[in-house]
Parts: C-alpha cells; sequence; structure tokens
C-alpha cells in the first residue's frame, strides 16, 4: 500500500470515526438535551436517562478516539482546527464536563432542586456541543482566517463572534436538531407508554425540519458560499508540502466533485430520503426503522459535507495556499500504516463488544423498573 | 503573565486535578475485581456487597476522572498546536491506541458492571470487572508511553521538508525504557492510592464499631494488596531513579541538589535547603555513596553535576544556533548540498537552538547575554524539584510502614484492637495523593526548559493564542472544577459514611428508615 493510498483510507477512518460519534454518542446527547423536554416527572425523567446509562460512556468514546486519530493521522489539522477554534473548543469541553458528573450524581441525593440542577447541566452538556460542532463545519466550509509561518507555527487571525455567522449557525442548527431527533428515535425503542408516544410525535416534526433545512443548507451552499480548489499539482505520494500549493477560491467549486462523480449525489439524497422515512416510521411506530433511518441520515449530513470540501479539510480563506487537505497535512507513511493496522484490529473488536452490551441491556424501561431498583438505577 | 506560563499553568491545573482521580481508578478497578472474585469462588455475599458499595465510591471518583480526561485529550491541539503539529506524528499514535484499545473497553464495560448485576451471571460479570480493570491499566500503559516518549524521545527523525518529528521505529517508542519504568511505578502507586483509600474508610468504621464484618474484610484485602503495591512502587521508583541518571541527568542532577560533579560514588542528600544563589546545598545531611548507587549502579561512575551539565548545554547550544541558522536558509531555499551536510552534522541539537528563540528573534546573531541565559535556563529550578522529591518519598515509606502493620494484624486477626494502628490508617488518607501529585511534579516540571526533551523547547511549542483567550479557559477551568471537586468530595464523603448501608440490602448497621430515606 502506498503513501497516497493511505492518506485517503484515513480521510474515510476518520469519517467513520465521526459518524461513530454522532451516530452513537449523538443519540445519548439527544436524550439528554430532551430531558426537560420529553420527561414530565423524575420518574420518566429517570426512565431516560437510565435508557442511555449503561451506554452513554462507551458512546464518547468515539468522540476521544476521533481526538485521537486526528492527533496521529492529521497532526496539523488537529493542531490547526482546536487552536483555531479555541474558545468554541473551550465552550464545547466546559459543556462536556457536565455530562459525565450529571450523570453519575444526579441520582445520588434525594432532593427536587438538585436533580433539576443536574437536568439542566446535562441538557446543556449535550446540546451545547451538539450545536458548536454544526457550526465548526459551517465554518470549515466557508474557509477560516488563518497561515503558517516559516517554521510552520499557526497563527489564527479570526475571532470567536466571526464564528457565529448565518450559514454556520444554520449548520449548528441542523446539527443540534438531527443529533436531538436521533435521541427521540432511541427513545422510541426504550420506552413505554406516554413517553413512547411524546417521542414519536416530536421525531415526526424534527425529522421534516430537519430534511427541509438540510435542502436549504445546500441551495445556500450553492448560491452563496465560494469553495475552493487546488489548482497546482499535489504529489498525494510524497512529504507533506503544506504551505507550497496555489489553491483558488470559487464559486460552486464544492459541488465539482458531484459534477466529476455523480454517483456521489447518493449521500445527499440519502440524507434527505433518511429524514424524510425517519418521520414516516416515526408516524407509524415502525421504531427500528425510525432508528436505522435516523442514523442513516446523520451518517449522510456528515459525508456529503466531507465530499463537498474533499480533498480539503480545512480550507484558510484569508491565505489560500496554506489550507489544509488530507494530501499534505497528513502524519508520516509510517505512522499512518501503524494506525491503521491498530485500526483494523481494535475497530470490529469495539463494535463487537458494544454490541454485546446493547444485547445484554435490551429491552425498554418503565418507570415501575425505576421504582424497583430506585437504589441502584441512576 | 505570557501566553507561555499561561498555557503552562493550565496544562499543569488541569493534569494535577485529573491526576487525583486516575490513581484511584487505577487501584479500585483491581481491589473491585479481587473483591468479586472471592465471592464469585466462595458464594458469600458480602464479598458481592463490598463489589457494589466499593464500586459506587469507585462510581463518584471515575465520573470526574472522565470530566477532567476530557480536557486533557483537546487540550494538546487547543494550546499546545505547535507541539501537536511537531511531535504529532509520533506521540499521537499511542493517544489514539489508549483510545481504541484500552479506553473503548473501559468505558463500556463500566456500564455493564454497574448495570449489568441482574443480567449477567456471576462468570460474566466477574469477567467484565476483570476486563474493565485491566482496560484502566492498559490506558495507563499507553499514555505513559506517550509521556516516556516527551522524557526521552526515541524512534524519530526530525524532517526538515515537513518541519516536524517523524516516527521511524515504533518499537522503540513503546519499548524505551524510561516509558516502561514509569508504566509499572504509576500503576502501582495507583494500587497503593486505591489500598489507602479502602484501608482509611474500613479502618473508620473499625474505630466506630461498624459494620464490623464487612470492615475487617475490607481491610484485609486493602493491607495484603497495599503491601504488595507499596513494595513494588518503591523498588520500582528505585528502577525510575536509575533510568533518569542514565538518560535524565539534568532532572536527576535538580533533583538531587547535585550542584558540582562529585568523585564517585556520589553521596546522597537526605535534608538540605538548596540556594541557587551559591549554588551549594546548605544544612546538608548527606550520606555517602548511595546517589551513585541508585543511579549508576555503581561506585565508579561519576553523577553529573549542574555545572558541568550547564557546560555541555553551552556547547550545544552553540552548535544548536548554526543548525536553527541552517535550517532557515534550507526552508527560505537555499537547498545547496554544502547547506544540507552541515544540517545534517549539526541537527541532532537542533532544540538547543531553538532555547534561543525565547530571547531573541534573530538567533543568527544572538549576543553571548542571550547564550549565556539560554543555558543558565536550561536546568530546571532545584527547590522545588528537590522538596517534591522528598515529599513524595516520606510519604512512600510512611505507606508501607502502615501496610506492613495492617497487613501483620490483619494476618493476626487483630485489626480492632490496636486502636493507633485503625487512627494511623484514617490519617494517612491524604498521603497517597500528596505522594502522586508530588511525583508527577518531579516528572514534568523536571523535564523543563522542555516540553519533548532536547528536542522542542516548551516556550515554543505552545499555541499564537491571545492572553485573554487563556485567561478566559484558565479561570472557567478553575472555577468549574473547583465546583466539581467540593461536590465529588461532599458525596464521597457522604457515602463512605453512609458505608454499606448505602446499598440497601437491609442487613446493614445504618439501615433505621431514617437513614434509609436519607439516601
Amino acid at each position: 500500500m502506498d503513501y497516497e493510498a493511505l492518506r485517503f483510507i484515513w480521510w474515510v477512518l476518520i469519517g467513520v470515526l465521526l459518524i461513530g460519534f454522532v451516530v452513537t454518542d449523538g443519540f445519548d446527547m439527544g436524550v439528554a438535551a430532551l430531558l426537560k423536554v420529553l420527561g414530565k416527572s423524575n420518574d420518566e425523567r429517570r426512565v431516560m436517562i437510565n435508557a442511555i446509562a449503561p451506554h452513554w460512556d462507551g458512546n464518547q468514546v468515539w468522540l476521544i478516539t476521533a481526538g485521537g486519530a486526528l492527533f496521529a493521522a492529521w497532526p496539523t489539522i488537529y493542531a490547526a482546527s482546536f487552536s483555531g477554534f479555541y474558545i468554541a473548543l473551550m465552550l464545547t469541553l466546559f459543556a462536556l464536563f457536565l455530562r459525565p458528573i450529571g450523570f453519575e450524581y444526579r441520582a445520588k441525593i434525594d432532593s427536587e432542586t438538585w436533580r433539576s440542577r443536574w437536568d439542566w447541566a446535562l441538557t446543556a452538556g449535550s446540546a451545547i456541543p451538539a450545536l458548536i460542532f454544526g457550526v465548526a463545519f459551517g465554518n470549515l466550509l466557508q474557509g477560516v482566517p488563518f497561515y503558517f509561518d516559516d517554521i510552520l507555527r499557526l497563527h489564527y487571525t479570526g475571532g470567536f463572534w466571526a464564528l457565529l455567522n448565518p450559514f454556520a449557525l444554520l449548520a449548528g442548527v441542523l446539527s443540534l436538531l438531527m443529533i436531538v431527533n436521533h435521541g427521540a428515535t432511541y427513545l422510541q425503542l426504550k420506552t413505554e407508554a406516554e413517553l413512547k408516544a411524546r417521542s414519536e410525535k416530536l421525531s415526526v416534526k424534527l425529522a421534516l425540519v430537519c430534511a427541509v433545512i438540510f435542502v436549504l443548507a445546500g441551495v445556500w451552499l450553492f448560491l452563496a458560499v465560494d469553495g475552493y480548489s487546488v489548482t497546482s499539482l499535489i504529489d498525494t505520494n510524497g512529504a507533506n508540502r503544506t504551505t507550497d500549493k496555489t489553491v483558488l477560491i470559487i464559486a460552486g467549486a464544492w459541488f465539482s466533485n458531484y459534477a466529476k462523480w455523480p454517483l456521489l449525489w447518493l449521500a445527499p439524497a440519502l440524507g434527505v430520503v433518511g429524514f424524510l422515512v425517519c418521520a414516516l416510521a416515526s408516524k407509524t411506530q415502525r421504531h427500528i426503522t425510525a432508528f436505522i433511518s435516523s442514523s442513516l441520515a446523520i451518517a449522510m449530513v456528515v459525508l456529503t459535507a466531507g465530499i463537498s470540501m474533499f480533498p480539503f479539510v480545512m480550507p484558510s480563506s484569508t491565505t489560500p495556499a496554506h489550507s489544509l487537505t488530507m494530501w499534505d497535512a497528513t502524519a508520516s507513511e509510517t505512522t499512518l500504516m501503524i494506525m491503521f493496522v491498530v485500526a483494523c484490529i481494535f475497530v470490529p473488536l469495539i463494535l463487537a463488544y458494544t454490541g454485546w452490551s446493547y444485547f445484554v441491556m435490551r429491552g425498554r424501561l418503565n418507570e415501575q423498573h425505576i421504582r424497583d431498583n430506585s437504589h441502584s438505577l441512576y | 503573565m505570557d501566553i507561555v506560563d499561561l498555557s503552562r499553568l493550565q496544562f499543569a491545573f488541569t493534569a494535577m486535578i485529573h491526576f487525583l482521580f486516575v490513581p484511584l481508578t487505577l487501584g479500585m478497578a483491581f481491589l473491585l475485581a479481587i473483591m468479586e472474585s472471592v465471592y464469585v469462588m466462595t458464594g458469600k455475599t458480602i464479598y458481592r456487597d463490598m463489589t457494589k458499595f466499593w464500586g459506587k465510591l469507585f462510581g463518584i471518583n471515575f465520573a470526574l476522572g472522565v470530566t477532567t480526561g476530557i480536557a486533557m485529550e483537546f487540550q494538546f491541539g487547543t494550546n499546545w498546536s505547535y507541539y501537536s503539529h511537531y511531535v504529532g506524528d509520533i506521540f499521537g499514535a499511542p493517544l489514539a491506541i489508549e483510545a481504541l484499545m484500552a479506553f473503548f473497553l473501559e468505558s463500556t464495560l463500566i456500564g455493564l458492571f454497574f448495570f449489568g448485576w441482574d443480567r449477567l451471571n456471576k462468570e460474566k460479570h466477574l469477567a467484565v470487572t476483570w476486563l474493565m480493570a485491566l482496560a484502566s491499566n492498559l490506558s495507563a500503559l499507553w499514555i505513559l508511553v506517550a509521556n516516556g516518549w516527551m522524557q526521552h524521545p526515541v524512534g524519530s527523525v526530525f524532517n526538515i521538508d515537513t518541519m516536524r518529528m517523524e516516527l521511524t521505529s515504533f518499537s522503540e517508542v513503546i519499548f524505551n525504557p524510561v516509558a516502561q519504568v514509569k508504566f509499572v511505578h504509576t500503576v502501582s502507586a495507583g494500587y497503593v492510592t486505591g489500598a489507602v483509600f479502602v484501608l482509611a474508610i474500613s479502618s473508620w468504621y473499625l474505630l466506630k464499631g461498624r459494620d464490623l464484618p464487612f470492615a475487617r474484610r475490607s481491610f484485609a484485602i486493602a493491607s495484603a494488596f497495599g503491601l504488595a503495591s507499596a513494595l513494588s512502587v518503591i523498588v520500582l521508583g528505585d528502577e525510575s531513579g536509575y533510568e533518569i541518571g542514565d538518560v535524565q541527568k539534568v532532572k536527576l542532577a535538580a533533583v538531587e541538589a547535585e550542584w558540582h560533579t562529585h568523585p564517585a560514588p556520589a553521596a546522597f542528600t537526605v535534608f538540605g535547603v538548596p540556594n541557587e544563589q551559591t549554588q551549594t546545598t546548605d544544612y546538608a545531611l548527606k550520606i555517602p555513596a548511595v546517589l551513585g548507587l541508585i543511579a549508576t549502579r555503581s561506585v565508579t561512575e561519576e553523577v553529573a553535576g549542574i555545572s558541568e551539565l550547564k557546560e555541555k548545554h553551552l556547547e550545544r547550544i552553540i552548535r544548536g544556533q548554526e543548525a536553527y541558522v541552517l535550517m532557515t536558509q534550507y526552508r527560505a531555499g537555499d537547498k545547496s548540498p554544502a547547506t544540507i551536510n552541515r544540517f545534517n552534522e549539526v541537527s541532532a541539537d537542533l532544540g538547543y537552538g531553538m532555547l534561543l528563540t525565547a530571547y531573541t528573534d534573530d538567533v543568527a546573531n544572538a549576543t553571548a547575554e542571550h547564550i549565556a541565559q539560554a543555558v543558565e535556563d536550561s536546568v530546571p529550578k532545584v527547590w522545588p524539584l528537590f522538596w517534591s522529591f522528598r515529599i513524595m518519598v516520606a510519604c512512600g515509606v510512611s505507606m508501607l510502614v502502615l501496610f506492613a502493620a495492617a497487613f501483620w494484624h490483619s494476618a493476626k486477626r487483630t485489626v480492632d484492637k490496636p486502636r493507633w494502628l485503625l487512627k494511623f490508617a484514617l490519617f494517612s488518607l491524604p498521603l497517597p495523593w500528596i505522594a502522586c501529585e508530588a511525583g508527577w511534579f518531579v516528572a514534568e516540571y523536571g523535564r523543563q526548559p522542555w516540553a519533548i526533551g532536547e528536542i522542542l523547547p516548551t516556550h515554543l511549542a505552545v499555541s499564537q493564542l491571545s492572553v485573554s483567550d487563556i485567561w478566559f479557559s484558565l479561570g472557567t477551568i478553575v472555577v468549574l472544577y473547583t465546583i466539581f471537586v467540593i461536590i465529588e468530595m461532599w458525596l464521597m464523603t457522604k457515602y463512605a459514611r453512609l458505608g454499606p448501608s448505602s446499598l440497601h440490602t437491609g442487613k446493614y448497621d445504618l439501615e433505621s428508615p431514617a437513614t434509609v430515606k436519607e439516601a
């Protein structure tokens, strides 16, 4: 396998990890964000929390792994994106702080105020990251202001508030709503009676709204967001020459991959179809279909963004030549190879024992079960 | 304070708080596995209750370990972006492998550990607990492989075209001797922490005369596990001293306040007051030959002193200055064979040349004063290292004595009687944390001025952020962590006071209706 193939494989693998994160951690974030929306009583909220209690921690490791893989496979991109989006990342971090302790500590004290505070902490801890990840993608699609100096130190020249532009906010809203909807489809699978009915009703609405926003964002991207295009030859098999290329900002460039390979239109199309099927399945109480179609839809949303930008990952709006692509901002061939082997061994293992843990904890939860096991459950 | 000071402060704060929770997780995970094994082998439910109760406390601790751990992984990118770019090719791999191989397993199984009691049979649940314990230790292995590489960067080479370090041998990185001794020393310290925790709280029940069978059994397991761990932490710590003497001579000299090289074998300074001005240690109490034995395993080899090390640093900084200048020329387009050949000759000292960038932007024309200052700062301050090392060792020895006494009385089945022992155990509760934090400080502060030993200076490794950005993040983190730690300690105390009664099995001493309601 040559360097070029490994670089492409790692673009795919980073995508797989990000999709793994939104599909798994996405539903527990969605459930937590809905605590105050769908849970009408403490017992109902405990049903919701305990539906995700055995799994949220493992799910969150998809995020940790995506971060670690970014560090190992795309070190310069990891460095540039994390330090460039500093304040946004810090806000995400502060929000994520609240989740582990929220889940663990909420049921440890029998007090209404105590629980209510943790409910808000869990809501914020799950909704804020979902929103910010979308905003970050929205900004990547528009390019962000940065350049490298002569020893390749990154200088980010934008501020935090500039990240909150209309297109990025739309992407953020899409990200938040699709994750919340994903949580609602999981609740359809794991709860009973009224809670289940409320989740179904919410999913019907949310999935349709997501489909509309996704299409809207696509149209906006086509009409008003300029893409980037590499006009020099990149040596996809050679050492990174991150700053030695020429890049042009061209209207419609984000659609050039679709023009070149029309089959790629399947990704956004399946995204829209996924949301629509999810709405329909929720309406007709086909819970498994609703959850799977929601998973498919959000996976396709991530994939669509990735394909549009390919091979770019983090374009520079102020010094386009310094844009980071998946060809010239990667780890060395040795590291990519080692990490590829490690991923081939461990990703299937992870899927196997994660699947087993869901199998062990299978079945619906109800309020009676919570009351019967009040001291051992969250 | 500038961005370098603030970034360091933030990293130190987040890492030290994170490291309050990690050692307890490492130790408790094995103690839980041992307790549950006894339950499965004997069928006595009291051991299941022990696993569940100590598991509750484990869970309260684990949650903050996860919370503070996320910050650690994000921070390399957010605050140390040049570091991430410069060494990510090597450093990122163990972190990613840690997540894939260990943290995934641990986090998935912890859900089954807490919620799988009724859904798994005894043997399967026990397997889950053991795998969780193994995974937490495997996590520590990969994290310390990464940290060991920062201390002693092996298996890698500088690539002038990509302007970073690149991996040449992954097996050298894994089998880095510094990483290996660090791993065993650190996990043993974790086991000691878990053992002191269980021993101290059990002693409190024994002092109060509460839940005696439960407390005695917990005490017995903790004392045996603790004695073995305390012995290994000290033996392996000594091994760590030998490794440092071999590859991190500066750290050793600073820890031991060896101002000058003395004729072999070097004496060990038990106590004294290091004086930076006079470069001597006042009121020093020395034991002849001991340091030489620890650091070199011989009576004929010298232990290098600080002033002699600085002389070597001066030479390397001058060569490094040349390397830095050649590197800049090359990157500006001068790719002549002469430049490349000369660069390759001096490139091993490039990091030393980078030290100069702290004092001047124009490295080529650095003055003698700049160079002298770089030499001066090439060795960390002595007194913080000298003292934190001695605090760590004193705590370690004290805990060894505690476990020896506890094990003795536990074996003789007389743990209830010597109240001094129970009080000693109770008041030893903070010791493992003090020792762990002091040990971490020695390892990390002792590496200064380097982020990556002799490769990348700390001041260059930071992200180019604004001071106000870091004040915002540091301030928020300090406030949030303080609140979290207060809540955690309050919950921990509450549940430790309730004891096994918090399980609501109806079998334990405090389960009068009033207390049941409280929980």
